[in-house]
C-alpha cells in the first residue's frame, strides 16, 4: 500500500502550536472554554478515548507511543490517580518544551485536564526540572491565572525534580514523585500502568498534551489535516548546529529532513545530521530526503526520538562529537546497571582514541563487542541510545573511522563542538 | 520418680554443654566469616561462588543445632537452676544471671535471623538484609556470653580459640569494609549534580520560526 | 514456555545464575549476566529455579511466555 510521504498540505490550517496566545485571557477567546463537562461520566470519557484514538497522535516525548493506547491502560487500571506533564526535556539539544510552556502554557495544561477526565485522575502535576526558572516562573504565572479563574476540574501544581537526562523518562518522574529518588525502575511489562502512592499515574510528554489540548476543541480532522496518514499532526523540532538561525520549528509530521533545515540556514556544506537527540542516530546525505516519520526513519536505521535535529557541517568531524557525546551520556547514567555504568564509559573511551587517531588494533572488534553486549540489558533505554548513536556514527562516518584508524584524524577532531554539552564537574 | 541415680549424670550434661557451646562458636565464627566472604565477592579457586552460599546457610543450620544442644542440656541439668522461660527470656535465669542473660540475647538475635532467611520470600529486601545485619550483633554477643560465662574461659587453649575467633572475624569484617569503600568509589563516577552551563550559544528562545 | 529475565536494577555481578546455568547465562567482561534469549529447555528449568532461589539480590526471575519470541 503506497504511502502518502510526499503530501504536505501547506501552512494554513487552524492546529498550530505555535502562534498561540501565552496568557489565559487570550486563550479563551481563541478557543473557548474548557470542553470538559463538570463531572464526565463513562460515555464522555468513552467518547475521548475513541476521539484520540481516531486521531492518531503519538507521543512527542522520544517512544512514539500512540497516546490512546496509554490512556486506555490507565483507565483500566483503577480510580483517581496523577496526570504528569513531563516537562523535564533532559536531552540539552532541546528546547521545544520550553518554548512550548513560555508560548502556550494554557493549551498543555489543558490537555492535562482532559487527560485527567478521561481517566478519572484527580491531580495534574506539571515537572521542570530545578534552575529553568524563566519557564518556571511562565507556568506558575499560568497556574495562578487558572486557579484565579477556577478555570480547571482537577488541581494543578508545578513540581521541580532534578535536572539529569534520565530524570525524564517516565518511571524515573513516577518514583521521583513516588519517593524522592530520581531512578528508573525496571519494568518488564509495560502493559501495566505505572503508580504514585499506588494510584496510577499517565506521563505525557509537554508537547503531546499540547497536541491533545487542541485536538480536544478542533476535533480529529483539523489534526489529521496536516501531516501525512501513517503520522497525522504537526510536531516541534529543535535545529542546533552548524546552522545561521537555530531554534525551534513547527513542521507537518512527514516533511523531509532537508526541507526541515533550510529555514535554519546551514552555515556550511551538510555532512550529517544528528536526528532524535544525543540518544538518535545520525543520517547521512543519501537520506537527507527522509521524511521525518517514524515509519520513514526506521528504514533508514533512525527515529524521531525528543524533536532534535543537530547540524554538522563540513567542518565538523563526527566522530569527535560523537564521543563527546558518548562521554556526556555515560555520565548521565543513573548508575543502577552493570552494563550502563560500566560500558558507557568504556566505549565513550575507545571513541575518543579513534577520534584522536591513536586507536589500538584491537579497538574496533572490542568496540563493536560492547555495543552488542551492553545493548538492552538496562532498565531504560538510555544505555539503548547511546549504543544507537555509536552504530550510527560508525556508519555514516565510515570513511572517517577508516582515515582515523589509519592513525590519520581529520583535521577537525578538535574543533570546537557545535554540540550544546553541560560542563561536568571533573571534565 | 525416685531418687538416686538418674539416667544421665549431671556432669554429663554439664560436659555436654561446654562441649556444645565451644563447638557452636566455632560454628558460628565460620558462619560469619563465610557471609563476610559472599559480600566480598571472595571466590575459593575450585569451589562455586552458589556453593559458597550455600555452605554457609548449612552451617548456620548446624550451628543452631549444637546452640540447641548447648541449652537444652543446659536446662536439664539439675545442678544449676536455668528455667525453660531463661531460654529466650534474657536474665530471667537464677543461675549466672547476667551472662546466662546475655546468652539467651544471642539466642534472640539468632533466632530473628533464621527466621527471616526462612521467611526471606515474604518480605521487601531491605528488610531482609536489616534483619540479617542482626548478626553482626548476634556473634561479639555469643562470644562474651563464652568468656563471661567462665566456666573454661581460663584455659590456655580456650583464649587461644576466642582469638583465632576474633581475628578472622575482624579480618573479614576489615575486608568488607574496604570493598564497601571500593564501590563506592566506583559509583561516585556518575556525578550526582551536572552543572548546566553550555559549552557553545544557545539557540535563542525568542527567535524560533513556523514550519512550512 | 519459561524465559530467564534478570533486573538489571537490583543484580550486583554475584555471578551466582551463570556459575548454575553456564547453558544459558555468560557474564560480560564487567561480571553482569547476558541470558540467552531463547526459551529455557526443560532440563535446565530446575538449575534456574536454583538460580533464582540463590541469586542474592534476588535480581533473576522466571517469566512465562506463551509464544516464542
Amino acid at each position: 500500500m503506497g504511502r502518502s510521504s510526499t503530501e504536505v498540505t501547506p501552512s494554513i490550517d487552524h492546529h498550530h502550536l505555535l502562534g498561540q496566545p501565552a496568557d489565559l485571557a487570550g486563550h479563551l477567546r481563541q478557543h473557548g472554554s474548557l470542553p470538559v463537562p463538570e463531572s464526565a461520566d463513562r460515555n464522555w470519557q468513552q467518547r475521548f478515548l475513541e476521539l484520540l484514538a481516531a486521531s492518531g497522535l503519538a507521543g512527542r516525548g522520544g517512544a512514539s507511543f500512540p497516546s490512546a493506547v496509554k490512556l486506555q491502560v490507565a483507565r483500566a487500571a483503577g480510580d483517581r490517580g496523577t496526570v504528569v506533564v513531563n516537562a523535564m526535556e533532559g536531552e540539552p539539544a532541546s528546547d521545544k518544551d520550553k518554548v512550548l510552556l513560555l508560548r502556550a502554557p494554557h493549551l498543555v495544561l489543558d490537555g492535562a485536564q482532559l487527560l485527567a477526565a478521561a481517566c478519572g485522575a484527580e491531580r495534574v502535576v506539571v515537572c521542570l526540572p530545578v534552575g529553568r526558572d524563566r519557564v518556571a516562573s511562565a507556568v506558575a504565572l499560568a497556574l495562578a491565572e487558572r486557579a484565579a479563574l477556577r478555570y480547571t476540574r482537577v488541581g494543578e501544581v508545578l513540581v521541580r525534580p532534578p535536572d539529569r537526562f534520565v530524570a525524564g523518562e517516565e518511571s524515573a518522574l513516577a518514583q521521583w514523585l513516588d519517593s524522592g529518588l530520581s531512578l528508573p525502575t525496571f519494568r518488564p511489562d509495560k502493559g501495566v500502568a505505572l503508580r504514585i502512592a499506588s494510584r496510577k499515574a499517565l506521563v505525557y510528554n509537554t508537547e503531546t498534551l499540547a497536541h491533545i489540548g487542541l485536538i480536544g476543541r478542533q476535533g480529529v480532522a483539523a489534526f489529521r489535516a496536516q501531516g501525512i496518514t501513517e503520522e497525522p499532526g504537526t510536531c516541534l523540532i529543535t535545529i542546533t548546529g552548524s546552522v545561521m538561525h537555530p531554534g525551534v520549528v513547527e513542521v507537518p509530521r512527514g516533511t523531509p529532513l532537508r526541507d526541515i533545515i533550510t529555514s535554519s540556514v546551514p552555515s556550511e556544506p551538510v555532512d550529517a545530521l544528528l536526528v532524535g537527540g544525543y540518544g538518535g542516530t545520525w543520517v547521512g546525505p543519501p537520506h537527507f530526503a527522509t521524511p521525518y516519520a517514524s515509519l520513514s526513519l526506521r528504514t533508514i536505521g533512525a527515529t524521531a526520538g525528543v524533536g532534535v535535529i543537530v547540524v554538522l557541517g563540513d567542518q565538523g568531524c563526527g566522530i569527535a562529537e560523537s564521543a563527546r557525546i558518548a562521554h556526556f551520556l555515560a555520565s548521565q547514567s543513573s548508575g543502577q546497571c552493570g552494563p550502563c555504568v560500566f560500558g558507557l564509559p568504556a566505549v565513550a573511551d575507545d571513541l575518543t582514541l579513534l577520534a584522536e587517531g591513536r586507536p589500538d588494533a584491537a579497538l574496533m572488534p572490542r568496540l563493536l563487542r560492547r555495543l552488542d553486549q551492553i545493548q538492552g540489558r538496562g532498565a531504560c533505554r538510555h544505555p539503548d541510545g547511546a549504543v544507537a548513536l555509536v552504530r550510527s556514527a560508525l556508519g555514516v562516518f565510515a570513511d572517517d573511522v577508516a582515515a582515523h584508524q589509519a592513525g590519520r584524524p581529520c583535521a577537525y577532531a578538535h574543533r570546537p563542538t557545535v554540540l550544546r554539552i553541560p560542563l561536568m564537574a571533573g571534565t | 520418680m525416685a531418687g538416686g541415680r538418674r539416667v544421665v549424670s549431671s556432669t554429663s550434661l554439664w560436659y555436654a554443654t561446654r562441649a556444645s557451646g565451644i563447638v557452636a562458636l566455632i560454628l558460628l565464627t565460620v558462619t560469619m566469616v563465610l557471609g563476610l566472604a559472599t559480600t566480598n565477592r571472595a571466590r575459593a579457586r575450585h569451589w562455586p561462588g552458589y556453593a559458597q552460599q550455600e555452605i554457609h546457610r548449612r552451617l548456620s543450620i548446624i550451628a543452631m543445632v549444637f546452640v540447641g544442644i548447648h541449652v537444652l542440656t543446659s536446662v536439664l541439668d539439675t545442678y544449676v537452676s536455668i528455667s525453660w522461660t531463661a531460654i529466650v527470656v534474657p536474665f530471667t535465669s537464677a543461675y549466672g544471671r547476667f551472662w546466662v542473660g546475655v546468652g539467651t540475647v544471642s539466642l534472640d538475635l539468632m533466632l530473628a535471623v533464621t527466621l527471616s532467611s526462612l521467611l526471606r520470600e515474604r518480605m521487601k529486601p531491605g528488610t531482609w538484609r536489616g534483619l540479617h545485619w542482626l548478626s553482626y550483633l548476634c556473634w561479639p554477643v555469643a562470644l562474651a556470653h563464652t568468656f563471661g560465662m567462665g566456666t573454661d574461659a581460663g584455659e590456655p587453649w580456650v583464649i587461644g580459640l576466642g582469638v583465632a575467633c576474633v581475628v578472622s572475624v575482624g579480618a573479614a569484617l576489615v575486608w568488607r569494609l574496604h570493598v564497601t569503600a571500593r564501590q563506592h568509589g566506583a559509583a561516585s563516577r556518575v556525578p550526582a549534580d551536572s552543572q548546566r552551563t553550555h559549552v557553545v550559544l544557545t539557540a535563542p528562545l525568542g527567535g524560533d520560526q513556523h514550519g512550512a | 514456555m519459561l524465559r530467564i529475565v534478570i533486573d538489571p536494577v537490583a543484580c550486583d555481578a554475584y555471578g551466582y545464575c551463570a556459575e548454575l546455568l553456564p547453558e544459558a547465562i555468560t557474564l560480560d567482561e564487567w561480571g553482569y549476566p547476558m541470558v540467552d534469549a531463547t526459551p529455557l529447555p526443560a532440563e535446565l528449568v530446575a538449575a534456574a529455579k536454583r538460580a533464582v532461589r540463590d541469586c542474592p539480590r534476588r535480581a533473576v526471575m522466571l517469566q512465562r511466555r506463551e509464544e516464542p519470541r
